[in-house]
């Protein structure tokens, strides 16, 4: 064990894979903070949506070590400033969210919607309440994909020298050590498994109404007794 | 660095020659085609065959799972340092890159044509083979294409890394520019792969709805043919 290069750089490897964390965590987060109200904005407008859709498709075809270069010329940061691949990186992450948000919010039925409607709701009460809740499954699926993809992409920066775990790719490349390379493949699998694991488990937590087990059952339970539908359930069951 | 960039693309002297930009052009569509045919002829078969058969979903899934979060720049240098410097290296991280989306949608396709369809093509007596060419293959057809246009534009874009172990191609500009601290030159790299690639996308959406079933090649012009459609198929 103590022979393997990840132990016995175990520092080293540490510091990168907190930096990487860093580094592909904040576009994730970021991409579905900004898509969010994007794709609520533009969702009754064809136009706006159309120009939106485009827009994310375009954003999201410009290669990924173009838009590294691309970033810093247009704000006036130095090339190798981590900054650009965070905004980089986020550019990807909102093009790929937007429409991630408008398909599920699509998806959501209309007869649901109606019956929002119908028992009071409106507006942005309805929006907060009714329609993103029920979008989150869709959504979750969205970010586990846009969070692996981060997670690989991180190492692209490291051919300018901020790429975090893709930086044991170069470094050992340049002093033709294979293992180290190994390395940083391998943790950039394990990052981008743990994410897609940990992000899922958290749109199950949110979405309890989508299983029938005992958790969101005992939930409604409550809600019916708190909403008075309990006894009339009872009512029912008694005759 | 942007105007710098422009002087260059301006020059015409930059365009030709040994290290010119339609030779380097030229080098990153080789590669780029390259890599998606070898990845269509290992994944196409097999996509149509799980879509077809609807065994092994699962699989799809996982290989897209995988490859999505493996690292092209690592695949590349580990596998120069492993095999020695050449093609062979940076074309097999690409078709590592280009199998996923061309599997998604060959399965997609074949699995998507709606099974009364297929259904009603058993029940003239053609074999699952015949199925397979002549009614699920041509209805999946956009899905299909869709495929190639993820994978091209996956390939064409990552090809840029592979100047990184020596390779031609447009990233040779960035590479290049980068170890002299020429930032226009880099510029020029970045802007022609990404010219590049969205001038390839926009042709492969094309192709995509030309690919429609009833549509662009496929389109019925014979108007004697189209009128014995109307009279069979009223409804």
């Amino acid at each position: 064990m103590s022979d393997l290069w990840a132990v016995r750089n175990i520092d080293v490897v540490l510091e990168l894979l907190r930096e990487h964390i860093y580094l592909s965590l904040v576009p994730t987060v970021l991409g579905l903070l900004l898509a969010l109200p994007i794709g609520l904005a533009v969702r009754e407008h064809r136009r706006a949506r159309a120009l939106v859709v485009t827009g994310a498709a375009i954003a999201f075809t410009i290669p990924s070590l173009a838009l590294l270069v691309i970033v810093p010329a247009i704000i006036g940061t130095s090339i190798i400033d981590p900054i650009n691949l965070v905004i980089a990186l986020t550019v990807y992450s909102v093009s790929l969210q937007v429409r991630t948000v408008l398909e599920s919010l699509d998806a959501v039925s209309p007869q649901v919607l109606e019956a929002a409607t119908a028992v009071g709701f409106s507006g942005t009460k309805r929006t907060v309440l009714v329609d993103l809740p029920l979008t989150i499954p869709v959504l979750a699926a969205g970010t586990r994909v846009v969070a692996v993809t981060n997670v690989a992409l991180v190492s692209v920066g490291a051919v300018l020298g901020v790429g975090a775990l893709g930086e044991l790719f170069t470094r050992g490349y340049q002093r033709d050590y294979p293992e180290q390379i190994l390395t940083g493949i391998v943790m950039i699998m394990l990052l981008a498994a743990v994410y897609d694991r940990a992000i899922a488990l958290i749109g199950r937590a949110l979405t309890p109404w989508t299983r029938a087990d005992g958790g969101g059952r005992r939930r409604m339970a409550r809600l019916a007794k708190q909403t008075g539908l309990g006894q009339l359930e009872e009512d029912v069951d008694a005759r | 660095m942007l105007a710098d960039a422009l002087a260059f693309l301006a020059d015409g002297s930059n365009w030709v020659g040994p290290t010119g930009i339609l030779v380097r052009l030229w080098q990153h569509l080789g590669y780029s085609a390259l890599a998606v045919l070898i990845g269509a002829v290992l994944a196409i078969p097999v996509g149509l065959l799980i879509g077809h058969t609807g065994r092994g979903e699962g699989f799809v899934v996982g290989i897209a799972n995988t490859v999505r979060a493996l690292p092209s720049l690592g695949l590349m240098t580990l596998l120069v340092l492993l095999m020695g410097t050449g093609l062979l290296p940076p074309i097999i991280a690409l078709v590592a890159l280009a199998i996923p989306p061309l599997l998604a949608g060959a399965y997609s396709g074949v699995s998507n044509v709606d099974r009364a369809t297929v259904d009603a093509a058993r029940s003239f007596g053609m074999t699952e083979n015949q199925v397979l060419m002549r009614v699920e293959v041509p209805n999946a057809a956009p899905l299909l294409v869709g495929g190639v246009r993820g994978a091209t534009l996956q390939v064409v874009s990552t090809a840029t890394i592979a100047a990184f172990v020596n390779l031609g191609g447009l990233g040779r500009y960035i590479f290049d520019g980068l170890a002299v601290r020429d930032y226009g030159r880099v510029m020029v790299g970045a802007l022609l792969v990404t010219l590049l690639a969205l001038a390839l996308d926009a042709l492969l959406a094309r192709a995509v709805r030309a690919s429609r079933p009833g549509a662009g090649l496929n389109r019925v012009r014979d108007s004697r043919v189209l009128a014995e459609i109307d009279r069979r198929a009223q409804v």
